[in-house]
């Protein structure tokens, strides 16, 4: 790629995301009432989406060389040391570096 | 007003910020890793500010130029915008010109916590928000381009630092699980999102999924409607 493709390629990624982003607002602008769907789609889909974003996550796992046992072990892990510590960045980094040393050294 | 509510935006950033610069440093390294500049995870991490777009935006680069599919590509991994948007409508009413700035920098961490979160009273909601996104952003910004300017000088085993992402999420969902009153959300979320990766496969499964999500919603609410009229339709009877 050319550095002008390369400033293409950045900008159209940069309109898409501002495109989620924009539409929503664009769509329903202030003082128009959503309909009564979209605003329950509102308050359930956040909930739903993290469940969405996890299965994103771990979607080329099935298909990797270890059949997700390091992803695996990793998850039981982190849902312990968050419910037993309560602390979200000691889940986030304990559970990463736990994940590191698996596929580095073990798997 | 301004200092106020910066005061109460920062603690609610902190572990972000934590997450942020520990995240944008590992994109910022990978990125030098394959060669790019510093300049690159600066300017993206800025303009796009959407990390796991970031992440697959230094893979398009590396291949062929074709920006119709960067752009579709782009609207799949972050269609779950929509719905924040659409969340989030009624608490960016009013907030003026800051209006803008809001919806540019709505990524899932500040969606998040302004979404969850209800400053004190005395507190402006409208730049109580906007300083939680400037922050957000701000740490994201300084840790890619550290990362990259790093990566001009530390070279060690970084396999398996992409978990970061995944970790994130887990917690997340650990945490609404927790606070959700009922788990159907979560559980649709989950299911339709296994069902579709079955079978559409890891390539193609995000749009299909996140329709199934819609359909899965807008028919228990159909039915939840259905069933209120019912009961009222009861009462109605019994009481004359």
């Amino acid at each position: 790629m050319t550095i002008t493709q390369q400033i293409v390629t950045i900008a159209v990624v940069v309109l898409g995301t501002m495109t989620t982003r924009f539409l929503p607002f664009l769509i329903f602008p202030e003082g128009k009432e959503p309909p009564a769907v979209i605003t329950y789609l509102g308050t359930v889909l956040p909930y739903a989406v993290i469940g969405l974003l996890v299965v994103y996550c771990m979607k080329d796992v099935p298909g990797s060389g270890h059949y997700g046992v390091p992803e695996l072990i990793t998850i039981v892990f982190i849902a312990i040391l968050h419910k037993w510590k309560r602390s979200t960045l000691l889940s986030i980094g304990g559970g990463t570096v736990l994940y590191m040393l698996l596929v580095q050294m073990v798997f | 007003m301004k200092k106020k509510a910066f005061k109460a935006a920062l603690p609610y950033t902190l572990p972000i910020c934590v997450g942020f610069l520990f995240l944008g440093m590992s994109y910022g390294f990978m990125m030098r890793s394959k060669g790019f500049s510093f300049v690159y995870p600066l300017c993206m991490s800025f303009f796009i500010y959407a990390g796991s777009m970031e992440f697959v935006t230094a893979n398009l680069l590396l291949s062929a130029f074709n920006p119709v599919y960067a752009f579709f590509l782009t609207l799949m991994v972050n269609a779950r915008h929509l719905f924040y948007g659409i969340s989030m409508l009624e608490k960016y009413k009013n907030t003026g010109w800051k209006k803008f700035y809001l919806i540019f920098g709505m990524c899932d961490e500040s969606f998040t916590v302004n979404c969850t979160v209800d400053p004190p009273e005395d507190v402006d909601r409208g730049w109580f928000m906007f300083f939680v996104n400037a922050l957000n952003q701000f740490y994201w910004v300084t840790g890619a381009t550290a990362g990259a300017l790093l990566g001009y000088v530390i070279h060690f085993n970084t396999t398996g630092i992409e978990f970061v992402m995944t970790a994130l999420f887990v917690v997340m969902f650990i945490n609404q699980w927790e606070e959700a009153k009922d788990h159907k959300s979560a559980l649709v979320g989950v299911a339709c999102s296994v069902i579709c990766l079955m079978i559409f496969g890891s390539d193609n499964f995000i749009l299909p999924a996140m329709a199934s999500i819609i359909l899965c919603f807008v028919g228990m609410k159909k039915h939840d409607e259905n069933k209120r009229k019912e009961r009222l339709g009861k009462a109605e009877k019994t009481i004359s």
